[in-house]
């Protein structure tokens, strides 16, 4: 699969060194089920729509699971056995609290091969990724935030914090277990209940979660998964027993949350899209910048809101930086997301592929020069090879758009203010990146760039410690840190 | 002998730092309680408001690019000059109606909320920024700051500390702002903008504008160069409108019913950054 020949390191007269050889993941670890329900007051259950959804293998498009589609009555229940669960996760001792978070935390890493598979299979992620970063994420997420529950008091000076009461929390699909421990992991150290709704094309690990959270001990109505689509997550976040809503997905979506919730008094957080702009000039250690700027628009098939789609080059180094970035793009894998050695994995749904297939046309059709490394790419399941544009200006669509895929756009700057001035020019600000060599200069950027998080001479790194969430339309409020506590808790602000 | 005629003020509005009439040529009275002093002051339209907005946009980058310390000794010479013209806003106030010893009591607690948020400029980061841990050989670090233009819809009571209760800890973080006044009493809110005017507050960092809160509030919620609205001031059935108003950009909303010094109305309005590094040889 993939253009695995091609691939094979070569001596320098162009022999390769070695044969590739597949490594593949067992999919059976993933233990998916024929039928997934909803999961509500600590049980598996019915809907009581009747309504059953198909979630795919976006690699084959082979069939998962059918998974319950929570309507409204289902909503209903889902928040009031949040509610009624509420006051006793409240008034539980806070340690006991600590206790259940650091204990399915625990439980993730011991299930931590399952639940990577279980990720890679439902959203064609990469299993190297999954396993590597999502899963030992998830785990630092629950044991980080565990350890908040009875310390509270620590976090705000001259506050008394309190629970908000029930959280209605919507997530996405690209990283399906990890957005669910971002949110449900402060949410409940924090002593609030919570109603999840994963994504409509990756409901399965939420619905794991769920049960390991139960055998965990955590009582029945703390934690609620209702799988569904966007009416769903409607329902949920417009239910009068929802005290706060958690939404991390696209901005559009994020402001009719907003709009909705006007006037209603519910606290509200969003984390939402991006177009993150890396900037490399001429003193950066280039190597280094290519595999940073390789990583900020890849990883997860460039499926990330903070991924670095814009790439700003100083002009001096423009031209060699390309080549560099050309020649390593052909060594990336792209194919199996349960082959060990796959870099690219599957695009998560016919929907995605289509935006991205879209976005990219309109790159070509504005005059933008388009580089794709020849790849095979497998007949059946949604892919989209690795991308770049370069000749692209400010105006271009593929500029100014979350286009959400494996795309990259690269424009040139020459001075530092010229590279503030493009990189702000958005009206997004999540992510952005800084390559060079100077100190001062990466602090003096830093401070410019209208951006929540800035990586310098890194990027895509995550930490549960570490505060993540954007400026201007990317959104408002933090996850992770001291800082993500603030998001679930009254009397802090 | 004739009696002298006073010089009796026009009132104003406050934007980039000087004082123009509306655009409109709008005009509105303040008559006191007892109906013995009559005054007009200019009604700011829909065009005041943008004027304003950018004056603050353009203001921005100085304003916050200025040393936490140096925009604390700007607060402090405001709390200077209101202690100065403290005759005139209790003066002022009464005439709004508050008795005599609360509207004195009102302004001393306006100079002593200007000292604290003062001192809170080149402090604040320090409490709500912070170091991560991160598991990784990184520096990482999270500091606050400011969003950029904020709107404030100041209350009607109390009408001049609750101005400042709102204009302070958005200024002090970096902010620049564009204040609506409460009708209330609307001679204090430019009695402050006089105050500011000669308090080295840079022109466009803070602007006042008097008129009708019900006209204006929707344009300050709907502007999309306005990042952030402290709605203290409106009604709590124009709310909803004002937030659906507010979502086009995502603006930052906030709404505090007391006047208290609070150090989260300072973080309300900041947005944390966090910047990461590697570390190594």
């Amino acid at each position: 699969m993939g253009n695995n020949d091609a691939l094979a390191p070569r001596s320098e007269t162009g022999v390769p060194l070695w044969e590739y050889q597949e490594s593949r993941e067992n999919p059976d670890l993933a233990a998916i089920r024929d039928r997934s329900g909803l999961w509500i007051n600590g049980e598996e259950t019915e809907p009581l729509t009747g309504k059953w959804f198909l979630t795919i293998d976006p690699a084959t498009e082979g069939h998962l699971s059918m998974v319950a589609e929570a309507g409204p009555a289902d909503v209903e229940r889902a928040v009031g056995a949040a509610r009624d669960a509420a006051a006793g996760w409240a008034a539980m001792p806070a340690t006991e609290r600590a206790k259940s978070l650091f204990r399915i935390a625990r439980l993730i890493q011991e299930r931590s091969r399952e639940l990577a598979v279980l990720d890679t299979l439902d959203g064609g992620k990469p299993i190297r990724e999954a396993r590597d970063m999502d899963l030992p994420l998830v785990a630092a997420h629950f044991f980080y935030h565990a350890g908040w529950a009875d310390k509270l008091e620590y976090a705000f000076l001259g506050t008394e914090p309190r629970p908000m009461g029930v959280v209605g929390q919507v997530i996405p699909w690209n990283f399906p277990l990890l957005m669910a421990a971002w949110k449900v992991a402060p949410a409940l150290a924090t002593g609030n209940t919570v109603v999840l709704k994963p994504a409509e094309t990756t409901p399965l690990s939420a619905l794991r979660l769920a049960e390991i959270a139960a055998e965990a001990g955590l009582p029945p109505g703390v934690l609620n998964v209702i799988p569904g689509a966007g009416a769903t997550g409607a329902e949920l976040v417009g239910h009068g027993g929802v005290d706060k809503v958690a939404f991390t997905g696209s901005t559009q979506v994020g402001k009719e949350i907003r709009r909705r919730l006007a006037g209603s008094g519910k606290a509200l957080t969003l984390e939402l899209g991006g177009k993150g702009a890396h900037v490399v000039f001429e003193d950066a250690p280039l190597d280094q910048a290519v595999e940073g700027v390789v990583n900020g628009i890849f990883f997860n098939q460039g499926q990330v809101c903070c991924a670095g789609s814009r790439l700003l080059v100083q002009e001096s180094v423009a031209s060699e930086f390309v080549d560099r970035l050309r020649r390593r793009l052909s060594t990336l894998r792209v194919g199996d997301p349960l082959d060990k050695n796959t870099d690219i994995g599957a695009i998560n749904s016919a929907a995605q592929l289509q935006r991205i297939t879209e976005l990219v046309e309109s790159g070509q059709e504005e005059g933008a020069l388009i580089y794709q490394p020849p790849c095979e790419l497998p007949e059946r399941g949604f892919w989209f090879p690795p991308t770049l544009f370069t000749d692209v200006s400010q105006s271009h669509r593929i500029a100014r758009e979350e286009i959400f895929g494996p795309v990259l756009s690269i424009l040139t700057f020459r001075t530092p203010a010229e590279a503030v001035e493009r990189a702000n020019n958005t009206p997004y600000g999540l992510a952005s990146g800084v390559w060079t060599s100077k100190g001062s200069r990466i602090l003096w950027m830093a401070d410019r760039l209208a951006a929540g998080v800035v990586w310098a001479n890194t990027y895509n790194k995550f930490d549960p410690a570490s505060p993540f969430g954007g400026v201007k339309e990317s959104g408002f409020g933090r996850e992770g840190g001291r800082h993500g506590l603030a998001a679930y808790l009254r009397g802090v602000g | 002998m004739v009696g002298r005629l006073a010089v009796s003020k026009t009132y104003k509005l406050y934007i980039d730092g000087a004082f123009p009439r509306s655009e409109s040529g709008r005009t509105f009275a303040f008559t006191s309680d007892d109906g013995s002093v009559k005054v007009y002051l200019s009604r700011a339209s829909r065009k005041d408001l943008r004027m304003a907005v950018r004056a603050a946009r353009a203001a921005l980058a100085g304003w916050k690019g200025r040393s936490g310390y140096n925009r604390g000794q700007v607060l402090y010479r405001i709390a200077e000059m209101v202690e100065d013209r403290a005759a005139t806003f209790t003066a002022q106030l009464e005439l709004g109606g508050r008795p005599t010893g609360e509207a004195r009591k009102e302004v001393e607690e306006t100079i002593d909320l200007l000292i604290w948020y003062a001192g809170w400029c080149d402090k604040y980061m320090q409490v709500i920024g912070n170091m991560n841990p991160v598991a990784g050989s990184f520096f990482n670090i999270s500091v606050p700051e400011p969003v950029g233009v904020v709107g404030v819809s100041a209350p009607s009571a109390p009408v001049l500390r609750g101005l400042v209760a709102g204009l302070a800890p958005v200024i002090s973080s970096g902010n620049t702002a564009v204040v609506v006044a409460s009708p209330a009493q609307p001679m204090v809110a430019i009695t402050l903008a006089e105050a500011l005017a000669t308090a080295d507050v840079p022109a466009g960092a803070v602007n006042i504008l008097t008129g009708c809160p019900e006209e204006l509030a929707p344009w300050l919620a709907g502007h999309m160069d306005v990042n952030g609205v402290d709605l203290s001031g409106v009604h709590p059935d124009a709310l909803s409108d004002l937030e659906e108003a507010a979502s086009h950009n995502l603006k930052r909303t906030g709404r505090w019913e007391n006047s208290d010094a609070n150090l989260y109305r300072i973080s309300a309005f900041t947005e944390i950054k966090t910047v990461w590094h590697p570390k190594g040889r």
